[in-house]
C-alpha cells in the first residue's frame, strides 16, 4: 500500500495489523462524550459514489466527520455523470476544487485503480468497492471483528489471525467482499475455505490462497467464523442455481447448521442480509451473528485507514517508522 | 516527551551516542518522584480529587510510579491513566502518521477533578498544548497541573510545569533521553549531543 | 513512370540482388544491374519483401472519421509496409450495400497510398438476421469477395450455413468473428486466473472454439470455404489443425498482439490492452506461434482497430475494444517469429503477403519478386531496434499496446505498383 488503498492484496501483514491496532484506539473515541478528533481538520474528502450504497457511504462519512475532515458527498444520480461525463472529467473537477482524498465506489472493476494510477489526480484514493474486484475496508472491518471475537480486544493488539479457520459461503463469483477477504485473511495467517455451488465460483479460483468446497456441512465443524455473502435473487434467473429453496437447503445457514459450529465460532454477514436465502432469521438475530458489530467496526476501521493515509505528510503504511532525536 | 524532537517509542538498545552522559541516575529519579508526590499532596491539600494522566510512552510509567508513591503517602487509591496526544499534535502534517498509543481514562472520569499530566521531558511545550486539547474532548477538570521529570527549557508556548524533577539547562544542539526500567531496562536520564540524522524530519 | 533500382537487397531474406522497377512492374532481378536512368535505393543488408497484405483492417470511414479515415489508415498501412488492406464492414453506415463498398474502394484508390479492398457485411446491419446483398457487392466496382460481420459473430447456425453456401456462386469467403454471444455476455477479458482476481467478466476460450468447431463442420457440409478471424486460443488451433487434416477448406489468421501479449497485462487495468478477442495466456501465445510456423494458421492480420484517445482514457469497462496495428505488425512478427527461429523471411512473405492475397483474391498483390510482376514491394531494415513512439504514427489514433516497448525492424520503403509511398521511413 502506498498513498492509496485499492486492494486488500496490497497490504502487508504489518500494514494490516497496524490498521487493526489503530482502529482499536479509534473505537475508544466512540465511548467519549465528544466523539471527534481534530486530526484531519482542514482536509477535504470526497465520497464519490457511482453506485448506490447508503451503508458504506454513511460509514465513511461518519469516520471522516469524527476525524474533523471536510466532507463532500458526490453521487452519480442527478449529477453530470448520468449525462455521460467521464470518470476522468469528474475526478479532475474534484481535483480542481482542492480535494485531498477521494473515497470511490464504482460499478466497474478497476475504476479506483485507474483513478489512482492514471495521472488524472494527485489526491489519495480509497476504494469503497469496485465492481466484482475489491472492497478492502470491508475486509479490514471483517478481520477486525474476527480478531476481537476470536483473539480478544486487548489480547489481539499486535496480533494477526494465525491458524483461525474462516469459511466464506455464497456468491463468490460476483463478490468483491470475498476477493478482499481471501487476500487479507491469507495475509493475516488465517486458513480460508470458500463454500459455494460450482456455478458461483470463478474459473481460476484454484489459484487463490484458499480451499474450495461444495459442502457446507462438512466445513462447519472446523470453522471459527462463517461469513455468509449475499445471494441476489436475480442470479436465479441466470441459471446460477435452480431455486431459492434449493439454494437455502444446500448453502443457507439455519439454526440446525449453526449448532454444528464450534461453541466459540461466530456468524458474519457484510449486509444487507437476505433472510430466508443465505441466512435464517433465527441465525441473523442470534448472539453469534456479528452483523451489527461489523457496522460499528466499519467506522473505526475507516477512521484508521483515513488517519494512516492522510494524517501525516505521507502514508504510514509500508514505510519504515522514522525516529528522531529528542 | 517533546513534540518536535521525540525519540521513537522503540528505543534503540545500541544507541551510538557514546558521548551521552547521565545527569540523573536511578536513585535520583526515585528521590525526585517522591518529592513531587509530596508536593502534589501539599498543593492539592490531600490530593483527594487527583487524577494522574501520563503521556505515552514514558509519562505513563512515571504517572504509575507517582500514583504508587501518592498511595503510600495518602493510603488511598489514586486514579491513574494515560492520554495519547498523537491526533492532537500540531505537527501531524510534517511527518508520516504515527501508530497510536492508548488513551485510558480512569472509570470515574475527570469531570470536576484535579488532573495532573505527567511527562518525562518538558521542552517546547507543544505536547502539553496537545494534551490540553485532548482533555477538552474528554471532560472538564476542576484544574490541570503538569508534572515532568526534566525541564530542559526552550519553551515555544506560554506553558510551565507545576512540578519539576530537575531543571536542566541545555543547548538546542543537545539531546535529553529518559530511560525507564519498564521500557528500557534501567532508570537514567542521558544528556548527549545531537547527531546529524539525514532521515529525521525537521 | 521513372525507374528505380533497389540495390543489394536480400530478396525474401536470401542472397543480395538488385531489383529494377520500371513502369510499375519489376523489370529485372539480378546482380550488377545498370543504374542508368534509375533512382538508386541502396538496400545492402535490408530485406525486400512483397508488399504486405492485411486481410483485417478497420479504416472507420464512413462514420468514425474521428478515429481513422481511409486516407490516414492507408498512410498508416504504407508506413507499415502494406500495399493492400481489406477494410472491415463495421462502419456507419455498415458496408452492407454496393454503394458503401464502392465509396470506400474509390477513396482508397484516389488517395493512392495503399489499395483498399472493402469487406462486405454478411448480414444487414451486422445484425445476424438477414443476408446482405452479397452478390451485388461482389459485382460492384469494389469486387467484394470477403464477407464478414467482424465485431459481431454470425452466431445463427442457419444464417452461417446459408452465407457459406451462397458465396460459393462467386468464389467468396466468409470471415468469421468467432464469439458465442451468450457465453460472452458482459465479457471484459480472457476468463481465467487473472479475470478471477481482477473481477472482470470472463471471455472464455470455449466461446471462440465452439463457434470455430461448428463453422468448420458447416463449411465441410456445404463444401464452401471459411476463414477464421483473429484466432486466439490453443484450443482453436487444435480444431483448425483437425479440420485441415480432414481436408476442410478453412483458413485462419492471427493478430500480432496475440503473438506477443498476454492477459497478465490487464492487471494494469489500462484499457490499451482491451481487445476482442481478449489477450490470452502464455500457453495460448506459444501455441499460436507454433501454429503460424507450421501453417495451421495461414496468415497474420492486424485487426488494426483505431479508437480516439477518450475511448481509452477511462475505466476498463467503459473503454472501447481494439488496438492499432498496421505500423507495428511487421516488427512484432520479426520479434515473435523471426528472432525466435520459427519463421524465415520467406515464411514472413508467405504469411503476410502471398497467402492473405490468395485468400482475399487480391489481384496484383502477394506476387513473387520477379520480372514481370507488379512492383508492390516493401524494404525492411531488419537490424534496426527502437522504441515504439505513437507520436510518430501516421494513423489518426494512438491506441497501441507497445508504447515505449523496444521492437526490432523498421520498414524504410514501400512501393505501390512502382510508385514509392514510403521513402526512408517517410510517407511521400
Amino acid at each position: 500500500m502506498q498513498r492509496h488503498l485499492i486492494s486488500a492484496a496490497d497490504l502487508s501483514r504489518d500494514d494490516a495489523v497496524l490498521i487493526l491496532d489503530t482502529a482499536e484506539e479509534m473505537a475508544r473515541v466512540a465511548d467519549r462524550p465528544i466523539k471527534k478528533l481534530p486530526t484531519l481538520r482542514g482536509r477535504t474528502v470526497v465520497n464519490l459514489f457511482f453506485e448506490d450504497s447508503t451503508r458504506t457511504r454513511i460509514s465513511f462519512e461518519a469516520a471522516e466527520k469524527r476525524l474533523s475532515a471536510d466532507v463532500i458527498n458526490f453521487t452519480a444520480k442527478g449529477s453530470s455523470l448520468s449525462k455521460g461525463e467521464s470518470l476522468k472529467d469528474t475526478a479532475q473537477t474534484l481535483e480542481a476544487m482542492g480535494v485531498d482524498a477521494v473515497v470511490i465506489r464504482h460499478g466497474a472493476s478497476g475504476a479506483p485503480y485507474r483513478l489512482a494510477t492514471s495521472g488524472w489526480i494527485d489526491a489519495a484514493v480509497v476504494n469503497a468497492g469496485d465492481g466484482t474486484h475489491q472492497h478492502p475496508t470491508q475486509a479490514l472491518l471483517d478481520a477486525f471483528t474476527m480478531r476481537r471475537r476470536l483473539v480478544g480486544r486487548d489480547a489481539g493488539l499486535g496480533r494477526d489471525l494465525d491458524g483461525r479457520h474462516i469459511t466464506l459461503v455464497g456468491d463468490i463469483l460476483h463478490s468483491r467482499v470475498a476477493r478482499s477477504n481471501v487476500d487479507l485473511l491469507h495475509t493475516l495467517g488465517a486458513e480460508v475455505t470458500l463454500v459455494a455451488p460450482p456455478t458461483l465460483l470463478p474459473v481460476g479460483v484454484e489459484t487463490w490462497p484458499c480451499e474450495v468446497s461444495y459442502d457446507l456441512d462438512a466445513t462447519l465443524p472446523k470453522s471459527d467464523a462463517v461469513m455468509l455473502l449475499r445471494v441476489q435473487r436475480e442470479r436465479m434467473n441466470a441459471a446460477f442455481f435452480p431455486t431459492e429453496r434449493e439454494y437455502a437447503r444446500r448453502y443457507g445457514l439455519d439454526g440446525e447448521r449453526m449448532a454444528r459450529m464450534p461453541d466459540h465460532a461466530i456468524v458474519m454477514h457484510p449486509g444487507p442480509m437476505v433472510r430466508g436465502m443465505e441466512i435464517t432469521a433465527e441465525v441473523a438475530d442470534s448472539g453469534r451473528c456479528t452483523a451489527v458489530e461489523q457496522v460499528t467496526n466499519g467506522v473505526s476501521i475507516r477512521m484508521a485507514v483515513l488517519y494512516l493515509l492522510l494524517g501525516g505528510n505521507e502514508t504510514a503504511l509500508t514505510h519504515a517508522r522514522t525516529t528522531e532525536e529528542k | 516527551m517533546d513534540t518536535h524532537h521525540r525519540q521513537g517509542d522503540q528505543a534503540r538498545p545500541e544507541d551510538p551516542r557514546s558521548e551521552a552522559r547521565p545527569v540523573l541516575e536511578g536513585p535520583d529519579i526515585a528521590r525526585v518522584l517522591t518529592r513531587i508526590a509530596h508536593e502534589i499532596v501539599e498543593r492539592a491539600k490531600g490530593a483527594d480529587d487527583v487524577v494522574l494522566l501520563g503521556i505515552p510512552t514514558r509519562g505513563v510509567f512515571l504517572a504509575r510510579r507517582l500514583a504508587a508513591k501518592l498511595e503510600e503517602i495518602t493510603e488511598r487509591a489514586i486514579p491513574v491513566g494515560s492520554l495519547d496526544i498523537t491526533m492532537y499534535r500540531d505537527d501531524l502534517r510534517l511527518q508520516p502518521p504515527r501508530a497510536l498509543a492508548r488513551t485510558e481514562i480512569p472509570g470515574d472520569g475527570i469531570d470536576g477533578r484535579l488532573v495532573v499530566l505527567v511527562d518525562d521531558v518538558l521542552f517546547s511545550g507543544r505536547t502539553i498544548r496537545a494534551a490540553l486539547d485532548g482533555l477538552n474532548d474528554i471532560g472538564r477538570p476542576r484544574a490541570v497541573q503538569l508534572a515532568v521529570l526534566v525541564d530542559r527549557g526552550h519553551r515555544e508556548l506560554p506553558i510551565r510545569a507545576d512540578y519539576v524533577g530537575k531543571n536542566l539547562p541545555t543547548s538546542l544542539r543537545e539531546t535529553v533521553k529518559v530511560l525507564l526500567a519498564e521500557e528500557d531496562g534501567r532508570d537514567t536520564v542521558l544528556l548527549g549531543a545531537k547527531r546529524a540524522t539525514p532521515g529525521a524530519h525537521p | 513512370m521513372s525507374k528505380t533500382l533497389i540495390r543489394g537487397a536480400k530478396v525474401l531474406g536470401g542472397d543480395p540482388r538488385d531489383v529494377l522497377v520500371d513502369g510499375g512492374v519489376v523489370a529485372e532481378v539480378g546482380t550488377g544491374l545498370s543504374a542508368e536512368g534509375a533512382e538508386v535505393v541502396e538496400a545492402a543488408g535490408k530485406v525486400l519483401l512483397p508488399g504486405l497484405v492485411d486481410l483485417h483492417t478497420h479504416l472507420r470511414e464512413p462514420g468514425r472519421e474521428d478515429s481513422e479515415t481511409v486516407l490516414t489508415g492507408t498512410r498508416a498501412a504504407a508506413s507499415g509496409g502494406y500495399t493492400s488492406v481489406f477494410a472491415m464492414a463495421n462502419t456507419f453506415p455498415v458496408a452492407d450495400t454496393a454503394g458503401v463498398v464502392e465509396q470506400v474502394y474509390r477513396l482508397g484508390r484516389d488517395h493512392g497510398y495503399c489499395d483498399v479492398q472493402p469487406i462486405g457485411a454478411v448480414t444487414v446491419g451486422l445484425e445476424g438476421a438477414q443476408l446482405a446483398e452479397l452478390g451485388a457487392m461482389h459485382e460492384s466496382a469494389a469486387g467484394v469477395t470477403v464477407f464478414s460481420d467482424d465485431g459481431k459473430c454470425v452466431h445463427d447456425a442457419v444464417i452461417m450455413r446459408r452465407a457459406l453456401e451462397y458465396v460459393k456462386a462467386f468464389g467468396g469467403v466468409i470471415a468469421q468473428h468467432a464469439q458465442e454471444p451468450r457465453l460472452t455476455e458482459g465479457a471484459q477479458m480472457n476468463e481465467g486466473v487473472v479475470s478471477a482476481e481482477l473481477g472482470l467478466g470472463g471471455w472464455p476460450a470455449v466461446a471462440e472454439e465452439s463457434v470455430i468447431a461448428r463453422d468448420v463442420l458447416l463449411a465441410d457440409h456445404v463444401g464452401s470455404r471459411v476463414h477464421i478471424c483473429h484466432l486466439s486460443t490453443a484450443g482453436s488451433v487444435e480444431i483448425v489443425r483437425w479440420a485441415k487434416s480432414r481436408g476442410i477448406d478453412v483458413t485462419a489468421e492471427v493478430t500480432p498482439h496475440h503473438l506477443l501479449l498476454t492477459d497478465e497485462l490487464v492487471r494494469s487495468y489500462d484499457p490499451v490492452y482491451k481487445v476482442n478477442p481478449p489477450l490470452r495466456t502464455e500457453r495460448d501465445v506459444m501455441a499460436l506461434r507454433e501454429a503460424l510456423a507450421d501453417g495451421t494458421i495461414d496468415i497474420v492480420a492486424t485487426d488494426h482497430a483505431p479508437h480516439p484517445h477518450e475511448d481509452k482514457d477511462c475505466e476498463w469497462a467503459a473503454a472501447a475494444m481494439g488496438m492499432v496495428g498496421l505500423e507495428t505488425a511487421l516488427s512484432v512478427v520479426q520479434e515473435t517469429m523471426v528472432e525466435t527461429g520459427l519463421l524465415d523471411w520467406a515464411g514472413v512473405a508467405d504469411r503476410m503477403s502471398f497467402t492473405p492475397a490468395r485468400i482475399g483474391r487480391a489481384t496484383g498483390h502477394g506476387r513473387p519478386v520477379s520480372a514481370g510482376e507488379p512492383a508492390n514491394l516493401t524494404l525492411v531494415d531488419t537490424a534496426y531496434r527502437g522504441r515504439v513512439d505513437p507520436a510518430g504514427f501516421a494513423s489518426r489514433s494512438r491506441n497501441t499496446p507497445y508504447e515505449g516497448r523496444e521492437l526490432p525492424g523498421r520498414v524504410t520503403h514501400t512501393w505501390l505498383r512502382g510508385k514509392a509511398t514510403l521513402v526512408d521511413g517517410k510517407l511521400t
